[in-house]
């Protein structure tokens, strides 16, 4: 074991894919000597030449377009993009392209790939290095949607990402880069998409969140113990595929639930697991559905602090939807 | 238009003196059928088209010269990224009609399953004609990419895309040159410049005299070729597939023709395109130049080419009549392929879609079930 922060989690991850298998390669803005702008890539080009961890043009247009293309003739391409706000000049090729590959030839071209980008807030980047658009790609078919909150796990998931035969958005919480560090299994290990991972046990109340959020649920749950409330809290990880068997069963465990995410409220997803228990074991809930979530307003700068769910507003809710 | 030279072969009387094509008798012939057979295809679609058969359709009048030309100067283990007027490079390749035809069915033999317009065709062998979208300029890039992947491999292979006019406005125009210019790649750029995207005519599209010079700023040659003219269009895409193969990096060639059909089979031309200037190109038709050139060399007479004609829409009738009575897709087939393998809640999805279907009697034969 390792104990590493999640960035250095990636790193090793990176490092040891493109050991594993030549046809790994990284490239995007500045990862190459730089090792990108917050050295998730330092050391790869030196480790393993400008042909395998290189930089790219000013076009997140080109890194997907040409990453498919890759993906398409045999190599496995981690494309950075190096802040998820910036990678709209790619939806074509992301929504249009790579998602539809394998349905719209019969499987006669895919594009295994991954897509790495930092998201969310809390580092003070205003409304274009702050945003998190994971509901945007979770509307799409063919795509796979991944975001870890721990080291371990951002290693796991990245090698698993990295093994898989479709095209995988990894957005990866920037606010946790450093924050902690944590003990990282060394070497090769992968940790299976579309699982959930429980962070905390407890029987009054589910708590589902995922990426940056997940440490602010649980410092919540922590505060809310004290009040006598004990809470289940569920790290979504792979958000599409999701696990929707494992979130409905974590959610009939306590019949009360509270969904965080810091994206906008209005079709986040949030929305969606809220649907899928009225849906489906509407019998079992105690009570409504809350949502902690960014507000549906672009994302501020200096009351950042005030957009962004904390576990304040976290126990707000697990009070209200507990006491109700 | 442009400083830049116009290249041509065959001059308009079908005599191209002193020029070797490269190609034996049968292969020049090769190339004849092949644009028959987009002609017969194109005339065959449009019927089914017009009497409800079949829901779309593109035609190609006009620019098979390009459409061949450029294909017969590929080997089968390069990798061709078509548009969607483009679909005589498969059938140069020994793609067969009746593989097309499937698509315009969307039946249960199409390659995609029906899950496409008609006309998206793609293709995986002989040769790789990667899979078509409807968004334009988005495969520029992804032919960079694919022609990195053989450059990092030492392969010898080029990746040659295709696209209109229209296409160059495109981000992917843009980055996919930018790209391959940086990375030198193997890529032949094939811009076919048929005069309009769907009704906007290209001094509309562009200010610039060509374009093939903007390959100058991306740090490549670019050539203009008459469109027209087979060989013209061969030997300037051998040219920039010789380049590539010693790794010297792309080429721009801009082909000059004319779209002489509408945009689709839901356009109408008529409104937008001044009847002189269809008029004006119908002289310069590239099937009628290449077939003066068949004649110059004794390989062509009016009748030989009537013949081959009707042997082509013999061949596109057939597939047709293949393609109308083979079935539709399975219901499970809007499941399958999304991901290499059904997640759980496509199959939810999937089997509550089949039993609905069950319920009101509208399931078909073979449904009903995942293959899992």
């Amino acid at each position: 074991m390792a104990t590493l922060t999640m960035v250095q989690a990636v790193n090793d991850a990176l490092k040891v894919a493109m050991r594993r298998d030549k046809d790994v390669l990284v490239f995007g803005e500045d990862v190459g000597p730089k090792g990108g702008v917050f050295l998730a890539t330092e050391g790869l080009t030196k480790e393993f030449g400008k042909q395998r961890c290189f930089d790219t043009p000013l076009s997140e247009d080109g890194i997907v377009g040409t990453a498919i293309g890759m993906a398409l003739n045999g190599l496995k391409p981690v494309a950075e993009i190096q802040f998820q706000d910036f990678i709209f000049p790619a939806f074509d090729q992301i929504v249009s392209e790579a998602a539809k590959f394998r349905y719209r030839s019969g499987g006669q071209y895919t594009v295994p790939m991954v897509i790495r980008t930092p998201y969310g807030g809390g580092i003070r980047g205003g409304l274009y290095h702050s945003q998190s658009g994971e509901a945007y790609f979770c509307h799409t078919p063919g795509l796979k949607v991944v975001i870890p909150s721990t080291p371990e796990d951002a290693k796991g998931l990245l090698l698993a990402s990295i093994e898989d035969p479709d095209p995988v958005i990894f957005m990866e919480p920037k606010a946790l880069y450093r924050t902690t560090k944590s003990e990282v299994p060394e070497g090769y290990y992968t940790t299976p998409l579309s699982t959930l991972r429980t962070a905390r046990t407890g029987k009054d109340v589910t708590v589902f969140c995922y990426g940056a959020m997940v440490p602010v649920c649980l410092k919540a749950a922590e505060q809310a113990a004290e009040k006598g409330i004990d809470c289940l809290v569920v790290d979504l990880r792979t958000l599409l595929p999701l696990d929707e068997e494992g979130v409905l069963e974590a959610a009939k465990q306590t019949g009360r639930v509270v969904i965080v995410h810091e994206a906008p409220r209005f079709c986040g997803f949030g929305g969606e697991i809220s649907a899928m228990i009225a849906e489906n074991i509407i019998e079992y809930m105690e009570a409504p559905v809350a949502r902690v979530t960014g507000f549906d307003t672009p994302f501020p700068n200096t009351l950042e602090h005030h957009y962004m769910p904390d576990a304040r507003r976290v126990l707000d809710a697990i009070e209200h939807v507990h006491g109700f | 238009m442009s400083a830049l030279e116009l290249q041509s072969v065959i001059a308009p009387d079908g005599s191209a003196a002193g020029h070797d094509p490269r190609l034996s008798a049968e292969g020049l012939l090769h190339c004849y059928r092949t644009m028959l057979t987009v002609r017969a295809f194109d005339d065959v679609a449009l019927k089914l088209q017009r009497s409800g058969r079949i829901g779309f359709s593109i035609p190609n009048k006009g620019v098979e010269a390009c459409q061949v030309g450029a294909a017969s100067a590929l080997e089968t283990k390069d990798w061709i990224f078509p548009s969607y007027r483009d679909f005589g490079m498969a059938l140069y390749h020994g793609v067969t009609p009746t593989e097309m035809m499937h698509n315009m069915f969307g039946n249960d033999r199409d390659s995609a399953r029906g899950r496409q317009m008609p006309v998206h065709f793609s293709f995986d062998k002989p040769i790789r004609f990667v899979s078509i979208s409807s968004p334009l300029g988005t495969q520029i890039p992804q032919a960079v990419g694919a022609a990195y992947a053989m450059k990092l491999r030492g392969e010898k292979h080029v990746a040659l895309v295709s696209f209109g006019d229209g296409s160059t406005s495109t981000l992917g125009f843009h980055s996919g040159l930018n790209f391959a210019g940086v990375w030198k790649a193997p890529v032949v750029f094939l811009c076919q410049n048929n005069g309009y995207a769907i009704s906007c005519p290209v001094e509309e599209q562009t200010a610039s005299e060509s374009f093939a010079i903007k390959a100058k700023a991306y740090g490549m040659p670019g050539v203009r070729v008459d469109g027209n003219d087979l060989l013209a269009m061969r030997q300037a895409t051998a040219q920039a597939v010789a380049r590539a193969r010693r790794g010297e990096g792309p080429t721009l060639i801009e082909a000059v023709t004319f779209r002489m059909g509408g945009h689709s089979t839901s356009d109408d031309p008529t409104r937008y395109v001044p009847k002189e200037l269809v008029e004006s190109w119908a002289k310069k038709d590239p099937v009628a130049r290449f077939e003066r050139y068949l004649a110059s060399r004794q390989l062509w007479t009016a009748e030989q080419g009537e013949a081959l004609y009707a042997a082509a829409v013999e061949q596109v009738s057939a597939a047709v009549k293949e393609a109308e009575a083979t079935p539709a897709p399975k219901l499970e087939s809007i499941f399958t392929d999304v991901y290499a393998s059904v997640p759980a809640h496509l199959r939810r999805q999937g089997q509550a879609a089949f039993e609905l279907a069950a319920r009101k009697g509208d399931a078909g034969a073979g449904d009903g079930k995942f293959p899992l």
